[in-house]
Order: structure tokens, then sequence, then C-alpha cells
């Protein structure tokens, strides 16, 4: 009998709060070591946590987006250990009532079939420092800059069965939490990162045990990291062994997962209610005003897309995987009234573009002015598409504006009657075998005709005059 | 003015004597500078005494005052903080080894409230570690003294300043209760204190030992003096969350309403085994002299209030084993010797840091909040205290005040119960319940036992009453001079 997997993930969103869950500090990245560390961050004696209200606002963002309960009174608890990142020897989390309860997300599977995987649980907690161990001559050194940043940990029911549907899972929720403004997502930077946790069964049994695979923080990781240890548990059990409860961390290097620590390794947290933060309420009309406030979520707009735009469910699935990627898709669309032809560029030539310089949308140097002049060329037969990707290349090196990138390389294309006519008598006359043979029922031959046509007019003739003039000439 | 005469003073008579051009802010500063200088040396109150600084501040003020631009009622008036109060620039230790280095960056709320109503900061008290201890034996630098009989313990954890105020060496000080921690010292050194309702005063900058009880507030001569200070130091902070948005009203307008018609509760649990005979013989006069002020008296029930020891040594440890994890040789604070690993660091930082009562307490509270014991320990006792604090509910039903000893006896012989901690616990079994239920309590103090030791009175008010019952006590004061008097050497 098969092995099925099974898996569950913890994402933790950095929230993009201009100052930290606790303090006042800013949490931009990157600065000096240090130098966005508050005395709360530092956890100086004598000081106190002051929860920041738009975190709080952006939890019920994400729970709304997800369907789940809203907590109408939450808590913040301290969870108990040392490290020499955590400045106050706990960090500040929920525990028994988070501020999101029971929610889920539905995912599109490959045979195009959606499925709905359950979430937990959502709840706010502060990020810790940061331990860097260069350039310290044996010791290690201490950077708050990141203490207190707000992470909403969103916790995922034991609902998928490959490490495809985990990536779609997480993709998803990615998808998400930039839709809502809620995090931004940068998986470099570590503000959208994961937790797997993983076991195999056969199935029908209960849960096998699970190890967690920590700090996975790029889409194709997870998916290596967690087809590495299903491969491993199988192994491991078929070999008469038995998989252990475990904390393993993935080497993207060698692409393995290695022990980490083990259940006796793990700390008790010693939970308990925070003294420090009062319950956090949150009253139905709280919830009502943050409803009003939502965008449209990438499932609704997926839906008025193919309603709309008559796209195809892949192409309105690909459209919308960011808010940015789907208003660009609507200018465009808008601005040529041919929602497929901008579909169609959208996901070719721009996105091919984008992905070879590693561009988001937003970033992208061709705008939907740009793009709708461009596909409006097509459009009214001034350029072929052929030249129209020479054209949307040159635009993307900053080259000039459509018009003046067209005059420049001489792309205009040749739609006019007599001169095509009189090219196409051209090659019939040079080619009597070919015309004979064509005419003789090798209708095959016609693409030789167009081929010989579009070489003699070094690609500027309008195929469809081609097209239609070869026809009258050879039915001749 | 004669030193001497400036420091039989009022806060009241201080300011009008400043103001009125008697003495200067410097002359009421040095008075209490150089009696610190002549008799600290017998009662070890002050861990840090800020001479030049309270000089230049002193100086600052007088010009200040003379130009018009500082008239507070605290403006000039000398003053010492517990040493766990964050102090800007000054060393701030709560007691501790561990803290033997921390010059705090900051300034605590309250310190920032007393600086700018013009107030003199003299210097910072000694106190048990971390406010943990009803003796002040458990201070790294040194034991208190009671100024009534320097064999005697102060009592804790704010015996400095209670001691300072008895002797007067300070006018006025802050100490802080997490469970009787101004109460009973404050008793035992014949003075008057209030800690004020659970969330009156802005914890922000008090270095935390249990935190859903701790509660600053001041002690001083009389509840005049109190209630002046609690005018400065109360109110809402938006960097402290369990700080209450309540109005604050003019504690010093309703000192002189009459006590006609009191309702006074006397919980027949406090009155039971366990307390004095002698102490017991001074609270009844007291209560007597109250009843001849015009107020009732009625016996009323805390049915629970035993429970409230036990469950304050399940509540306070765990909330201090969290708090004080921050302790840990890092950043700031003690840090051992050539650490080999960071374990090491830890271990040895915090072993040599913290003193024993406080590891005592730090594995107490960290053993309340194991996995498997959390529910029977910790989450047991909340329930309890919800008890607790029902009773106090009920009881103000019936009346509008409790009254009761503030502690069981009067003050012990330094050493007497230093290797007893259960016997030290219950020297706060009456103030323990009415930290629990997060109600104000005070001590005022009511004469003396047989020994020649003081015995205070607590009083307990509803949440927010604080002004009656400054109001109450000063009203006794009116009609008493107990708390005028002043230990013999020190006078």
């Amino acid at each position: 009998m098969e092995w099925e997997t099974v898996i569950g993930l913890e994402i933790h969103a950095q929230l993009s709060t201009n100052s930290k869950i606790f303090s006042g500090s800013s949490t931009a990245y990157g600065a000096e070591p240090n130098t966005q560390a508050s005395l709360v961050d530092l956890g100086m004696p004598g000081v106190l946590p002051v929860l920041n209200k738009k975190a709080v606002e952006m939890a019920i963002r994400l729970g709304l987006a997800i369907n789940a309960t809203i907590t109408p009174r939450s808590v913040f608890a301290r969870k108990n250990y040392f490290y020499p990142d955590l400045p106050k020897g706990y960090q500040i989390s929920q525990f028994e009532l988070p501020v999101v309860a029971k929610g889920h997300l539905d995912i599109e599977l490959d045979d195009g079939s959606s499925k709905r995987i359950g979430i937990t649980r959502a709840h706010l907690e502060e990020d810790a420092g940061k331990s860097l161990h260069e350039d310290f001559h044996g010791k290690t050194g201490i950077d708050l800059n990141r203490a207190g940043t707000p992470l909403l940990e969103i916790v995922s029911e034991p609902d998928m069965r490959s490490a495809k549907e985990a990536v779609a899972y997480m993709k998803k929720l990615h998808a998400l939490v930039r839709y809502l403004g809620v995090c931004d997502g940068n998986m470099q930077e570590g503000s959208f990162r994961c937790d797997a946790n993983v076991s195999v069964r056969k199935p029908g049994q209960p849960f096998g045990t699970r190890a967690e695979i920590k700090n996975l923080n790029s889409f194709r990781f997870i998916e290596r990291a967690i087809n590495y240890e299903v491969e491993r548990q199988i192994e491991l059990i078929e070999s008469g062994g038995k998989v252990v409860q475990e904390t393993r961390l993935y080497d993207p290097d060698k692409g393995e997962t290695r022990s980490m620590r083990g259940k006796e390794d793990a700390n008790d947290y010693r939970y308990f209610p925070d003294p420090d933060l009062l319950p956090v309420e949150i009253t139905p009309a709280d919830i009502e005003a943050v409803r009003a406030s939502l965008p449209e979520l990438p499932d609704a707009k997926k839906q008025r897309f193919i309603q709309t735009y008559q796209l195809g469910s892949y192409e309105a699935e690909a459209l919308t995987a960011s808010s940015e990627l789907g208003d660009y898709f609507e200018a465009v669309a808008k601005g040529t009234q041919d929602a497929k032809l901008a579909a169609n560029w959208l996901m070719g030539g721009l996105a091919a573009l984008l992905n070879k310089h590693e561009l988001e949308i937003s970033a992208s140097p061709v705008g939907t002015d740009a793009l709708t002049q461009l596909l409006n060329r097509i459009k009214d037969n001034t350029i072929s598409s052929t030249a129209a990707k020479d054209v949307l290349e040159a635009m993307w090196h900053g080259e000039g504006t459509v018009d003046a990138i067209i005059d420049q390389k001489g792309l205009k294309q040749i739609s006019d009657t007599g001169a095509i006519e009189a090219m196409i008598d051209e090659i019939i006359a040079k080619n009597p075998s070919q015309v004979a043979d064509y005419r003789s029922g090798k209708d095959k031959l016609f693409a030789f005709f167009v081929g010989q046509a579009m070489r003699a007019s070094k690609g500027k003739a309008n195929p469809n005059t081609v097209n239609d003039i070869l026809k009258q000439k050879l039915e001749g | 003015m004669s030193q001497d005469a400036i420091s039989a003073l009022s806060l009241k008579e201080l300011h009008d004597g400043i103001h009125s051009g008697q003495f200067s802010v410097m002359e009421a500063t040095d008075t209490y500078l150089d009696r610190i200088e002549r008799l600290d040396g017998k009662l070890n109150t002050y861990i840090t005494v800020l001479r030049e600084q309270a000089q230049q501040q002193a100086q600052a003020i007088d010009q200040q005052i003379r130009k018009g631009e500082l008239t507070g009622p605290l403006a000039g008036v000398p003053y010492a903080l517990k040493d766990l109060f964050c102090t800007e620039g000054i060393l701030t230790t709560c007691g501790s080894k561990m803290l033997s280095n921390f010059i705090s960056p900051y300034d605590a709320h309250v310190a920032t409230q007393l600086k700018q109503a013009g107030g003199v900061l003299l210097g910072k008290n000694n106190m048990d570690e971390f406010a943990m201890g009803s003796s002040n034996e458990n201070s790294a630098y040194g034991v208190v003294r009671n100024p009534w009989n320097t064999n005697c313990v102060p009592g804790g954890s704010s015996g400095g300043g209670a001691a300072a105020i008895a002797a007067r060496l300070a006018p006025m000080v802050l100490g802080t209760d997490t469970g009787g921690s101004i109460r009973q010292p404050g008793s035992f050194c014949g003075i008057t204190g209030i800690k004020p309702t659970y969330g009156r005063i802005s914890r922000y900058g008090m270095i935390a030992f249990a935190s859903s009880l701790d509660q600053c507030g001041p002690m001083a001569v009389s509840a005049e003096d109190c209630a002046l200070t609690l005018n400065v130091i109360a109110g809402f902070d938006e960097r402290d969350s369990t700080c209450a948005n309540e109005p604050v009203p003019d504690y010093t307008a309703t000192l002189n309403d009459s006590v006609q018609g009191l309702r006074i509760g006397l919980p027949k649990e406090f009155f039971a085994t366990g307390l004095d005979s002698q102490v017991a013989a001074v609270i009844e006069r007291a209560v007597k002299e109250f009843e001849k002020l015009g107020a009732s008296v009625k016996e009323v029930s805390l049915p629970n209030s035993h429970l409230a020891v036990p469950v304050y040594y399940v509540v306070a440890p765990a909330e201090a084993s969290s708090n004080l994890s921050r302790f840990d040789g890092v950043r700031f604070g003690h840090r051992c010797e050539n650490p080999k690993d960071l374990m090491d660091l830890y271990k040895r930082s915090r072993w040599e840091g913290f003193g024993e009562e406080v590891k005592r307490r730090i594995m107490v509270g960290t053993y309340a909040l194991s996995a498997g014991y959390y529910d029977a320990y910790y989450l047991k006792a909340q329930k309890v205290r919800r008890l607790i604090k029902q009773d106090f509910v009920d009881a103000f039903k019936e009346v509008d005040v409790i009254m009761g000893p503030s502690a069981p006896t009067t003050p012990f012989k330094i050493g007497e119960k230093a290797d007893d901690p259960v016997a030290m616990y219950l020297a706060d079994i009456y103030t323990i319940p009415t930290s629990l239920a997060g109600l104000p309590g005070m001590t005022f103090p009511i004469g003396f036992a047989a020994d020649g030791l003081p015995v205070g009175m607590q009083l307990i008010g509803n949440y927010f009453q604080e002004a009656r019952m400054l109001n109450i006590a000063h009203q006794y004061q009116l009609n008493s001079d107990w708390h005028q008097q002043v230990p013999a050497q020190f006078a």
C-alpha cells in the first residue's frame, strides 16, 4: 500500500506596520545594528509593552480574508526561554486565546479542482533579534533591530497531502497577505517564512509521528525539503525504524534536512498571560470597520476576471496572483478593448522579461500606458506581433516610446495591397513548379509562399494581407 | 530656621517656608543631607545619597521659585525614591548585586512627575532585593535597622524608605507595595503610607517584581503629606497598559471632611489566631477613637483570606520568575568573569548576581508555571484570587472601609526569622489579601505596644477611594500625635 504524506504549515508573516508591536521603534529593514532598538526593545528593567493597534487591525484583516472567527477577547501570553537575542527572556505571543481562530483557504490543484485547507489559528507575537556570529573574534554580536517586529503566525490544519499542495497553500497565502497589505511578502528578508510539520502514514491510519522543518524561506526549498523529508521517513519506517518527534533544519546546499533538537530538548515555555498587557477586546463594530476597508480578494477577483473578460480559469488565476498584476491587466485590457490580447502579452512577453530580470510587476519599466499603445499598434496593423516583441524589449531598455521605436527600427508593417501584390506576383513568377504543385493539391505549400513573402518584405508585410492576396493569386 | 526645626516640618510647611522666604530650598535640602550624613550610619536607609546633584537641583529650583516659574505644592521639597525606580544617570540597584553597576538610561514615570513638580531627589533608599522580603534583611547593600529599636527590622521591602521617614532622613519617599511592602514597613516604623488601587499610578520605570500586584505609593509622616504627593504622581500614563484612565481627584480637597456616619468593617479573620495580643489592644483602642469621632463599627467576614498567603506565593513568584529573566548578564547588570559558553554565562551571572530569597522565588515561580503543574498551581491560584476579591466586594456592600492590623506583630529582631521563610511570609498576612484584590490599602501609626515599638492601622478602601481613606486617616491624625513621634536618637 502507498504511503500518504501529511503536512501542516506554520507561516510567520511579518506585519507591515511602521512601528513595532510593543514599542514606537521603526521596523524598517537593513538599518545599522541596534539603531532601531528602544528601551522597550532592549528589555531594560522597568519598561512596559504597549500594544500597537495597527498590528491587531492587520490580524483582523487576515482573519476576515480567511473566513475565520475573530476572537472577541484575545490574550497575550509570555513564552519563557533564554536566548541572547530574546532580550526579556520571554517572547510576548498569544497562546490559549489567539486573535484569529478557525478559518480556511481554498487552493487550486493541478487537475483544476479545488481543495479546502483548514486554518487552526493565527496569533500575534513579537519577533526576536538576531545573533551575529561573524566579525566578533569568537564572540557573538546581538542586533536587536528586529526584536519586537510584529509577526502573525498562521497555523494550518494537517490538511495537505503533498509538497505541491503545501506550496500551493503557501503561495495562496502569500498572495493574500500582499493583497491585504498586511505583509510585504519579502521572503529573502524573512518577512514571510514557514515551518513545515511533516509525517507519513498508510491511508486510513492515524497520523504518524511528525518532524518539524524549520525556517523555509522560499517556495522551492519548501517543496524540496518536504519531498526529502517524506522520503527519509518512508525509508526509515520501511527499514524497520521509527520516526522520532524532533525539529529539523533544511540545508538548501545539500538538499537535505537534519536533526536540530529532539523532543526531550524541547523547552518548557511556561506560558502564562502577560500581566503587563490587558486582554485585547474586539467589538463587532471594530470587525465591521475592518471588513469595510478590505480590498477585493484574489478569489473574487479571479471569478470577476473569468466573467468580465472571458478568461480561462488558468489565466484568471495567474493574473490575480497579486493585486498589482490584476490592476495592470485591467488597465491594459480596458486601453486595448482586448482582454485576450492583454492577457497573452502579460503572461507571455512581459512575464518573460520580468522573470528574466527578477522584477515584480510594480517595478516593470514598461507601464500600462506603454503596453496599451504597443498592443494597439498590433491591433491597427501598424506592426506584426513578431515586431512587437522587439519593440517591447526596446521599451524595457528605455529606448523610447512605442511609435519612436517603430520608426527608428523601421518595423512598420506593409499593408499597402499594391506593394504586396507586386511582391507576390514576383514570387509566383519565380517559383513556377511550386505553383503548379500547389494548384494540383499540395496545400501545404501555402506556408512556403507566405514564408517567401515575409522574407521578401523583411517581415514587415501584414501577414493577413499576404494571406488574402496569396490565396486570390494562387487559386487564380 | 534651624535644621532641627526644618526637619520637623510637614510637606506643606516646607513648601510654605520656602515660598515665603523663611528658608531656601538649599537649606531644606542641606538639612536632610546633613541628617543623612550624621545619622544614616546607624540605619543604612540609603543605598545612594546624591549630595552634589541634590544641591545643584536645589540651587536651580531656588532660582526658579524666585522667578515665579515653580509654585506647585512640591516645589523645593526634598524626597527619596526606593532604589527600584529607574532614575536617569543614577545608579539603580533594586537592592541587588545583579544591578550593582546599573546606571539607568531613563526616568521612571513617577521620577519624572516629581522632577517636574520641582522636588529635590536626595537619594535612593535601601530595600529588600527586587522587593522580595518583609524585613529588609534581603538587601545586597546590608540590613536596614528600625529607628525605634536598631536591633529590630524596619519591615520590607520598602524598609529603607520607611525607616528614613521615621528617622526624618527624608520628608517623603516613594515606596512600592506588591504584597504589603509599603504598609508592613510603614507599620513597623510608625509612619503613614498608602498603596493606591492597582493601576492608579503608572508602573513605567519601576523594576518589576510581580506585575499584576506591583503598585507604587507615597510614604510620609502624615496622611496630608501622602495626599499632596499622590496629587503629583497619580494618573494615566499611556506607557503602562495597566494604568487606569480614571480621573484624579484633588486628594487634599476632602481631607477635612467629617467621618461622622462612616461605616467601618472589622474582618473577623484579621483578629483571630496569629494576631499579637498587644497589637490587637492598640488596634481596638484606635477603633474606639473612630467611634468617638462618629463612625460606626461592624464585624465583616473575608472568608477566603486565609488562602491569600498561599495564593500570593504562587502568583507573585510565577510572575517574578519571568520578570527577572531579563537579568541574564547579556545587556546590563552583573556578568560573571570569563564565561566559557553561553550556558555558563547565564548560570554563573544569575547565580552570582541574585541573592538567596530571589533565587528561591524564581525556583518556586518556575515550578508553578511548569508543564503539568500550571493548572494545579498558577491557574488554581488565579481562581482563588478571584474568590478573595469577591470577599471584599461583598464586604463593601455593608461597610465603607475596612480596618485591621497592618502586621500581626510589632517589629521582630534582626535575624529572628531570617532562616524561616514561611514565618517571614506570614508578616504580610493582613496586607496580601488587599494586594490580590487590587484594592487600595494604607497604614497609619496608632500608638505603641508595651515593647515601645509602633503599631500601624491598616485601612482598606474600595477601588479608587484613596481620597476618602486619606481623609479618614487625616481626621485621626488631627486628633492624635502618634504620627508626630520621632525616635529619641533621631529627634
